[in-house]
């Protein structure tokens, strides 16, 4: 069609490191790369601009997993994860994110990132989790993004802004050689090619439809479709305990944290509509939101988050934070709706499903190193399978990836790649172009993203699964209607196949795993038990070679941090004791 | 199948008075992390495209002159 030139440009770039993802994990892997050898060539792709793109576009309003010598030890944090994930985590992944974290806030506090701080200069740590303590505001957390791209610009990283990775390419000896992006506002493609590559696509947010009915009132930014979980897949990755997803406790429609981390420190917490507390720990576990969800069913839903009984200036600091940083908008929306936190409960809700390791364990299998199962393919942040590891998270593994990729770098050559694939991508991205009507990018999302909560949304009950894989399968026999008609539906086509993808992956490895684990997010009507003589143990999900989807058990390696019979049961017991009685 | 003309309000407005892309300033359509701000060619002013808002507000946050703002979508309000 006219906006496309018939003939495809494509320009041939070659580098070092490729990370794609300008986020919050991607600058810092670049970064971290840059650090340990200057003089190594790093692209940063990405596909908005890196100036204000990614979760923490507008800031964060603090660290939630901040390991700080004095308040939690590395090895307490390990325990209390592998805990609120029922044992199942790599914990030596869990480690490394733990003993590099306080190294990793005094390099933020450094470069101008700023963390709140008592009258002795002593960071101001609080408590949400059930054991430690972990949670760090950062009432100034609006300068996130503009201290990260002043180091973009000090370490000399490539930026491209504004393209999209489509596919990575695979080299002919099963290497990572690179990666396919096309420009979201001209169409014309960039082929990097690079020793090693690191993803950091963050979460896969825009699975299931938001009970709004708006595509993108998601709680995740709705550029992280799940393209990262899609491109490792096709790269022949293996994904890790996808069945385990990412449903979040949010303000009912806005869709944005409520926020108990922030507010539960200063005395808030989460009530039934008696305005009675039914959970003890408001950290997001799985077990959390199950019972969440119970009351929410219960005659004694909706849930809320009080604030009411707060002092006048508790609520002028929690106004402060809430309003200014990550989701400035929220104050708009409880305007519009009448809602002021001394008066009114806020109405909650939970999201519908998506993948995320930040909040859950939903990503693409990272050792220790941040390495995937495709050599020379390293994975960080949301995407990769870390357990609830957040920002600090994303910004500590980003930089482990960054760093062992520059080492990798240094003992290897630029893969040979063969250039069919190229031309073969090229073509499924540009088939929707060569279409004069059809169906639209958006439609085919609505659709696709309603069916999820139709039959994927857990409960997990076979029979709607097995219908859901069915009418998605359909939904994916219509992209052969797919039709766009500039540069930027073209991208919205290209997400909806990722999101297809990703809903494919959900139903599978969902099937896969005959138990039930992690509270709601797996919750298996047929299969009610928790089963450890068969199921203690990651699933993967692959692609095999004959291009089906496939799965394997891998085994949870040794712990190096042991754990009591006892202290696992610990995120089993949230209810209240009243209420439990009931 | 041929298509719909599908018309939705749009949650993000512009104050043609205070905007100054005929300077060449291009900084909300720069910044928004889901691509949805363009020039209007019938105005010259910046003005939204597409209606795939998150909401996140670096267009209004970082506008030279305060002529964004942006309002909850309707559906969620
Ligand atoms: C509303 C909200 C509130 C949160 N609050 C907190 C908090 O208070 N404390 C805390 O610790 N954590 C919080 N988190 C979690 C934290 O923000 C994330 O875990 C972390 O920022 C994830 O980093 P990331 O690099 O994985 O992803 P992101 O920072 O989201 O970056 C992913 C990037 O990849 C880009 N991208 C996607 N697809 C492609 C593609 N195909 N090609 C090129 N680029 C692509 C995106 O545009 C984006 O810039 C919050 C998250 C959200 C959404
Ligand atoms: S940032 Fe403000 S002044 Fe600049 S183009 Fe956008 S609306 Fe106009
Ligand atoms: S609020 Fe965010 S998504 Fe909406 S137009 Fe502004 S920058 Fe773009």
């Amino acid at each position: 069609m006219s906006a496309f030139d018939s003939e495809m440009k494509t320009e041939i770039v070659e580098t070092d490191i490729l990370v794609i993802g300008g986020g919050t994990g991607g600058p810092m892997a670049a970064i971290k790369a840059k650090e340990k050898n200057p003089a190594l060539k790093v692209v940063l792709m990405e596909k908005a601009n890196v100036k204000r793109s990614g979760a923490v576009s507008m800031g964060m309003d603090g660290l939630n997993n901040a390991v700080i010598p004095g308040y939690a030890t590395p090895e307490q944090y390990v325990k209390e994860i592998t805990v609120a994930n029922d044992g199942i985590v790599h914990q030596k992944a869990v480690m490394a994110y733990a003993t590099g974290s306080y190294p990793m806030i005094q390099y933020l506090d450094s470069i101008g990132v700023k963390f709140e701080k008592d009258g002795s200069g002593e960071y101001n740590v609080r408590k949400v989790h059930h054991m430690g303590t972990y949670v760090l505001p950062m009432p100034e957390g609006h300068h996130v993004k503009k201290a990260l791209y002043r180091q973009l610009r000090k370490h000399q990283v490539l930026v491209t802004n504004r393209y999209m990775a489509t596919r990575l390419l695979t080299g002919t000896d099963g290497r990572v050689a690179g990666a396919i992006g096309v420009n979201t506002r001209t169409g014309e493609f960039l082929v990097i090619r690079a020793k090693a590559v690191v993803l950091a696509c963050g979460a896969a947010g825009r699975l299931g439809l938001p009970a709004s009915g708006y595509l993108f009132g998601t709680y995740e930014n709705p550029a992280n479709c799940g393209d990262g979980y899609a491109m490792a897949y096709h790269a022949g990755a293996g994904l890790a305990n996808l069945e385990c997803y990412q449903i979040n406790p949010l303000i009912k429609d806005y869709n944005g944290p409520a926020c108990a981390y922030v507010t539960g420190p200063f005395g808030g917490y989460t009530a039934n509509n008696k305005g009675e507390r039914f959970i003890e720990c408001d950290y997001w576990s799985g077990q959390m939101m199950k019972e969440f969800y119970g009351e929410l069913l219960s005659g004694n839903g909706p849930v809320f988050l009080n604030m009411t009984h707060l002092a006048e200036e508790t609520i002028s600091e929690i106004e402060t934070i809430l309003h200014s940083n990550e989701r400035p908008s929220r104050g708009r929306f409880h305007e519009k709706r009448g809602t002021n936190y001394r008066e009114k409960m806020v109405e909650m809700h939970i999201s519908e499903i998506g993948f995320c390791s930040g909040h859950s364990a939903s990503g693409v299998w990272v050792d220790e190193n941040a390495r995937t199962t495709v050599p020379g393919l390293y994975a960080a942040g949301d995407m990769a399978s870390v357990p609830h590891n957040y920002m600090l998270g994303a910004f500590v593994n980003g930089g482990i990836a960054g760093e062992d990729a520059a080492d990798y770098c240094a003992s290897t050559d630029l893969p040979a790649y063969d250039a069919a694939d190229v031309a073969r991508e090229q073509a499924r991205v540009m088939a929707p172009t060569r279409r004069d009507d059809g169906l639209t990018p958006f439609e085919m999302e609505y659709k696709a993203r309603r069916l999820v909560n139709d039959y994927l949304q857990p409960p997990k009950v076979t029979a709607k699964y097995k219908i859901g894989q069915a009418r998605l399968a359909e939904v994916r026999d219509d992209l052969s209607a797919l039709c766009v008609k500039d540069p930027h539906e073209l991208m919205r086509a290209l997400e909806l196949q990722s999101i297809l993808d990703c809903a494919d992956m959900a139903a599978a490895a969902s099937l896969y795993r005959t138990e039930s684990r992690w509270g709601l997010y797996h919750w298996r009507v047929d299969h009610p038990a928790t089963d450890n003589e068969n199921w203690f143990c990651h699933t993967l999900l692959y692609k095999d070679e004959m291009g089906r989807m496939a799965h394997k058990k891998r085994a949870v390696d040794p712990y190096v941090v042991e754990i009591d019979e006892d202290e696992m049961g610990a995120y089993h017991q949230l209810r209240t004791p009243a209420i439990a009685a009931e | 199948m041929p298509f719909a003309n599908h018309t939705t309000s749009v949650p993000v407005t512009v104050d043609d008075d205070k905007c100054i892309a005929e300077k060449g300033c291009r900084v909300c359509i720069d910044v928004c992390p889901l691509d949805v701000l363009a020039i209007n060619p019938a105005s010259g002013k910046a003005h939204m495209k597409y209606d795939e808002c998150w909401y996140c507000m670096p267009c209004e946050v970082d506008c030279p002159t305060g002529a964004v703002k942006v309002e909850i979508p309707y559906l969620l309000r």
